[in-house]
C-alpha cells in the first residue's frame, strides 16, 4: 500500500466502473532491471547526427528494434535536424502511429536542436518542438511521459548519452514535459576511479565521494540511499539535532555521518576538511537541506524570513563559495541543488520559501560558467509534490489537490527526486549544466 | 611479539545524558548501548567492520543482561564477527574498558577496539526477595509432591517486597553521598566553593555546546540532544537556596545541586593503532600513554570512600616522571563537588603528601582555568559506567584542539573516584 489510497483503489475494476479513472502505477527502477519492458522505435528527421548513437545504446541495452506493429516501450527521434515546418510535419508523422502504440510508462523522448538565431524559420520550429512535447505529455496515458532534450550543435553523439538512458529508463518515472538543454560536455565523460568497474551502468557512481545535507529524513535520506545503491560513498549531513535518524541513514547507506549545522560561520571550512581528511575527494555535492517556515507575507516576521533564507540559500552560496575556492571537487564535480517548484510559479505563504528556491535557481544559473572550466556542473532539480512526510501533514483536500493536479496524477516519491539526482550526479552527464530539471509529473503549476 | 605502542584515541559517541526517569525512562541498558555503538559506527563509517573488541559494561545490572556488550553488538550495525566482553568496576568502568582495550592495541594484539559503558537508574534491576527467591528455588529442586508443598509452606506475605538496588555502600551501610560528606567535613570542603564548581560545570558545558563542540562526540537519542541536567543559566546565588541532602547540622553543604543526580546513558570510544587509523582516514586525537588504578581502605582505614585517585594519581606522575603542574588539562570526575575539592585540597597539602602519600612535598595546586573546561559530571549527569567513556573522548577532542604547548605535545590527566575505594587515573596525550 502507498500513502495514495485513491490510486491504490483506482487498480480494481469495480471502483472504476464508479467513474474512477485509473491512476497509473508507475515504473520504477531496481536493481538489474532492463533499460525497457518492450522495444523501442526510433526515428530521425532531417539530417540528425544521434539517431545511430541512440541505436547502439538500445543495442547494448539489449533493447530490441520495434519492427511491424505492436506496442512499444519507447518511440525516440532525432530531430536535431529540424529546421523548417516541412520537417516539423515529418516529426508529426513520426509521433502520431508511434503514440498510438506507447506502451504502460512508456518514454516519447524527442532531440530536437538550438533554436538558430540567424534562421527565422528554423528558429521557430525548434521552439515548435517544446509546445508539441509538454502538449504531448499531457496526452500520453497510463504512466507514459514525454521529454524533450535541446541539443546543442557541437555536443558529440555519445555527449547524450546518459540523458537518454536516464529520460528512457524507470528512473525518470515522474519527469515529465521537461525540457534539458545537453551542451558540450565540460569536462572527462568518465570518472577514471569508476572506469575498473565491471559494471558502469548498475553502479554508475562507483569510486565517487557524495555529500548530501539534509540527509536524516524524507528527500535527502532517499539521495543518499540512491546515490549509495549507484557506488557513491555518502558523507551524510545534517543538523546535531537531526543525528539519531541521521546515523541511521549513515549505517544504512554505508556511509558516514556527519552532524553540521551549515548556517554557522565555519560550516564549510569544517565540511570540506572534514572530507578531505576522511575521503581524500570530493566528486558530488547535494544541496538538500531546507526548511519552511510558512506565512502570508503581510504577517512575515524577520525570524521566519532570515531562518529559510539562511539554510536555504545562504548556505548553499557559504559552501559553493569555498569548492569554487579550493581544489578539493573532482573534475568530474557535480553540484546538484535541491529548488522547489514553488520557486518556480510561488505558492501562498511561502514569499520566504519560494524566494530562496527561486534564489537557488539563479545561483545554478550564475555559477555553471563558473565551474564548467574545472569540469563541474551544477544542476538543479525542482520537485514537485512529492509525498513525504511533510506532505502526508497537509489537511485532505490540500493534499488531494496537490497530488492531482499533474499529468501522471498522483504525487511524486522522494526516490523519483533521488533518481533524478543520481543522473546529475554521474560524471557521464558533463553536457548538463546550469539547468532546472523539475520532478513533478508536469504539475500545472510552473509548466 | 611486536615492541609496545600507544594506542590512539580516534574519537567518541555519546547519547545526551537524561535525568533518572527523564528522557530514557524506558530505554534499557542494551537499548541505550547499542543506540551508542551504531552512533559510533556511523560517524566513523563502521558499519559492517569487524572490530578488534568491545569492551564494556554496566554498574545496574539486569540478570538478563549476561554479556550485555556482546548483545549490544549484535543488535548494533557493526560487524557480528566483533568480539565483546563486561566489565564492572563500579564508576571505574568506562576508563577502565578504555585501558583494558588500549593496552592490547599497545601489545598488538588487536589492532582497534571500542571501550564503551551505559547505565541505567530509571530502569534498575528489581530483583525478587531474597527469602521468596529461595522459597523458589528450594519449589524448583522438589522432586516429589510432598517436597514441593514443603517448600511452599515456606512463602510468607512479608515476600513481597522486593529487592531494590542501593546507592549505599554494602560493608558500611553508608550511600556514597554520605561518604563523600564525611571527607567533604574532613577537608573543610565549604558549601560556597562547591556552589562554585557547579555553576562553573554547566556553563562550561554549555558553551562547549553552543561552539559546535560536541557535534562528532553526541549523537541525539529519543529526542533528546543536549543532557538533560544541563543548567545553562544557573548561579551561585540559586543553587545556595538550595538545602543540604548529605550530611548533618551545620557541617552539611552537599546539596542536589552540587551533587550528580541519578542519570540514565551511554558513552563508547574508538581506540585503534596509529596504522589502523590511518588505513581507515581517520583522526588520531590523542594517544593513551598510561593509567592507574588504586583502592583504599574506607571501611576501618582512615582514607575516604571516594580517595583513591589521591593514590593513584601520584604513582602514575612518578612513573612517567611528570609533576601535577604538568598537564594541560584536568579531568577530575565531578561525583560531588566536594569530592573534587577534596582531592585538590589533598594533593596541596604537606601533611598528607608525608602522612600518607610518603612524599617530601605535596603535589601542588593546579590551575583552575584547566580544570574539567568542557563541564564535568555536575552538569551532564553521571551514568556510572558510561562517564569514563564521556571524559576520554572529550579530553583527547580538546587535546587535539589544544595541539602542541611550547615543542612538546599537549597533556591531559583524567582522575575518576568508584565506589567501593576504587579510583582510576589515566594520561592523554594530544596529536
Amino acid at each position: 500500500m502507498s500513502n495514495d489510497t485513491l490510486r491504490d483503489l483506482s487498480q480494481n475494476q469495480l471502483v472504476r466502473r464508479l467513474g474512477v479513472p485509473r491512476i497509473p502505477v508507475l515504473r520504477r527502477y531496481a536493481p538489474g532491471q532492463p533499460l525497457l519492458d518492450g522495444p523501442a522505435l526510433v526515428g530521425a528527421v532531417g539530417a540528425g547526427r544521434y539517431a545511430e548513437q541512440i541505436r547502439a545504446l538500445l543495442k547494448d541495452a539489449d533493447i530490441a528494434d520495434a519492427a511491424g506493429d505492436g506496442t512499444v516501450a519507447a518511440a525516440v527521434l532525432d530531430a536535431t535536424g529540424v529546421r523548417t515546418l516541412d520537417d516539423l510535419a515529418a516529426v508529426r508523422e513520426f509521433l502520431t502511429p508511434a503514440v498510438r502504440r506507447l506502451a504502460p510508462s512508456g518514454r516519447l523522448l524527442l532531440l530536437g536542436p538550438e533554436p538558430d538565431a540567424g534562421d527565422v524559420e528554423a528558429a521557430a520550429a525548434a521552439q515548435a518542438l517544446d509546445g508539441l512535447v509538454r502538449s504531448a505529455a499531457k496526452e500520453v496515458r497510463a504512466g507514459a511521459t514525454a521529454n524533450l532534450l535541446v541539443v546543442h550543435p557541437d555536443a558529440p553523439p555519445a555527449a547524450t548519452d546518459s540523458a537518454v538512458r536516464f529520460f528512457l529508463s524507470a528512473r525518470s518515472a515522474y519527469v515529465d514535459g521537461q525540457v534539458v538543454r545537453v551542451g558540450v560536455p565540460v569536462g572527462p565523460a568518465q570518472d577514471p576511479i569508476g572506469m575498473d568497474a565491471p559494471d558502469e551502468v548498475v553502479r554508475p557512481l562507483a569510486g565517487r565521494v557524495a555529500v548530501v545535507t539534509g540527509a536524516a529524513r524524507g528527500i535527502g535520506a532517499a539521495i543518499a540511499d540512491t546515490l549509495a545503491r549507484d557506488g557513491a560513498t555518502v558523507v551524510a549531513v545534517d543538523v546535531p539535532a537531526a543525528g539519531e535518524s541521521l546515523s541511521r541513514v549513515a549505517n544504512r547507506v554505508g556511509g558516514t555521518a556527519l552532524q553540521l549545522d551549515i548556517t554557522t560561520p565555519d560550516a564549510a571550512d569544517r565540511l570540506l576538511a572534514h572530507v578531505r581528511e576522511r575521503h581524500g575527494r570530493l566528486d558530488v555535492v547535494v544541496h538538500n537541506a531546507g526548511i519552511t517556515r510558512d506565512k502570508l507575507l503581510a504577517n512575515m516576521d524577520a525570524d521566519r524570513w532570515d531562518a529559510v533564507l539562511a539554510v536555504n540559500l545562504r548556505a548553499q552560496l557559504a559552501i559553493n563559495e569555498a569548492l569554487l575556492a579550493d581544489d578539493l571537487l573532482s573534475d568530474t564535480g557535480r553540484i546538484v541543488c535541491i529548488a522547489s517548484t514553488s520557486g518556480i510559479a510561488g505558492n501562498r505563504g511561502q514569499t520566504n520559501y519560494a524566494a530562496s528556491k527561486a534564489g537557488v535557481i539563479g545561483m545554478v544559473r550564475a555559477l555553471a560558467p563558473r565551474f564548467a572550466e574545472r569540469g563541474v556542473t551544477v544542476n538543479a532539480v525542482a520537485p514537485g509534490f512529492i509525498e513525504t512526510e511533510m506532505t502526508g501533514k497537509m489537511p485532505l483536500g490540500t493534499r488531494e489537490a496537490g497530488r492531482r493536479i499533474n499529468s501522471l496524477r498522483q504525487g511524486g516519491l522522494p526516490v523519483d527526486v533521488a533518481e533524478t539526482v543520481g543522473w546529475l550526479a554521474e560524471a557521464e552527464t558533463g553536457g548538463v549544466t546550469g539547468q532546472v530539471v523539475r520532478v513533478c509529473g508536469q504539475s500545472i503549476l510552473g509548466a | 611479539m611486536p615492541e609496545t605502542r600507544k594506542a590512539a584515541v580516534i574519537g567518541g559517541n555519546r547519547i545526551p545524558f537524561a535525568r533518572a526517569n527523564g528522557a530514557y525512562a524506558r530505554a534499557s541498558n542494551l537499548d541505550m548501548l547499542t543506540a551508542t555503538l551504531d552512533g559510533l559506527a556511523a560517524r566513523f563509517g563502521l558499519a559492517g567492520e569487524r572490530i578488534g573488541e568491545v569492551a564494556g559494561g554496566a554498574v545496574l545490572k539486569h540478570s538478563r543482561d549476561r554479556d550485555l556488550t556482546r548483545e549490544a553488538v549484535l543488535g548494533s550495525t557493526l560487524s557480528p564477527s566483533t568480539p565483546a566482553y563486561d566489565v564492572q568496576q563500579a564508576c571505574g568502568t568506562g576508563l577502565e574498558t578504555a585501558v583494558l582495550v588500549a593496552n592490547k592495541i599497545a601489545l598488538g594484539q588487536i589492532e582497534s577496539g571500542v571501550a564503551a559503558g551505559v547505565d541505567t537508574a530509571s530502569d534498575a534491576p528489581v530483583a525478587l526477595n531474597d527469602d521468596l527467591r529461595r522459597v523458589l528455588m528450594e519449589l524448583n529442586g522438589a522432586r516429589s509432591l510432598g517436597a514441593r508443598l514443603k517448600a511452599l509452606r515456606g512463602l510468607r506475605p512479608g515476600q513481597i517486597v522486593p529487592e531494590v538496588p542501593r546507592n549505599a555502600e554494602p560493608r558500611t551501610g553508608l550511600s556514597m553521598g554520605e561518604h563523600a560528606a564525611l571527607t567533604a567535613l574532613e577537608w573543610h570542603v565549604g558549601r560556597e566553593e562547591q556552589d562554585e564548581l557547579t555553576v562553573a560545570s554547566h556553563r562550561n558545558l554549555a558553551a562547549a555546546y553552543d561552539r559546535g563542540f560536541f557535534d562528532d562526540l553526541v549523537t541525539p537519542y529519543l529526542g533528546l540532544s543536549r543532557d538533560q541536567n544541563l543548567r545553562p543559566d544557573t548561579s551561585v546565588e540559586k543553587l545556595a537556596k538550595l538545602k543540604p541532602v548529605f550530611g548533618k547540622g551545620e557541617g552539611a553543604t552537599m546539596t542536589a545541586g552540587n551533587s550528580t543526580p541519578l542519570t540514565d546513558g551511554a558513552a563508547a570510544v574508538l581506540l585503534g593503532s596509529d596504522e589502523w587509523a590511518a588505513q581507515h582516514r581517520l583522526p588520531v586525537l590523542a594517544h593513551l600513554v598510561d593509567a592507574e588504578t588504586a583502592a583504599v581502605d574506607f571501611v576501618l582505614g582512615s582514607d575516604g570512600l571516594l580517595t583513591a585517585p589521591l593514590y593513584a594519581v601520584p604513582r602514575l606522575l612518578e612513573r612517567n616522571g611528570l609533576t601535577l603542574g604538568d598537564f594541560d588539562f584536568y579531568e577530575i570526575h565531578e561525583a560531588f563537588a566536594s569530592t573534587v575539592l577534596a582531592t585538590l585540597k589533598a594533593w596541596e597539602d604537606p601533611a598528607f603528601a608525608k602522612e600518607r602519600l610518603g612524599l617530601d612535598a605535596p603535589l601542588g595546586a593546579i590551575d583552575r582555568a584547566k580544570l574539567n573546561v568542557a563541564g564535568s559530571s555536575l552538569a551532564t549527569g553521571h551514568p556510572f559506567a558510561a562517564t569514563g567513556g564521556r571524559i576520554v573522548a572529550t579530553l583527547a577532542k580538546l587535546l587535539h584542539e589544544k595541539g602542541s604547548v611550547g615543542g612538546r605535545k599537549s597533556r591531559g590527566l583524567i582522575s575518576i573516584c568508584a565506589a567501593g575505594g576504587q579510583g582510576v587515573v589515566a594520561i592523554l596525550e594530544g596529536n
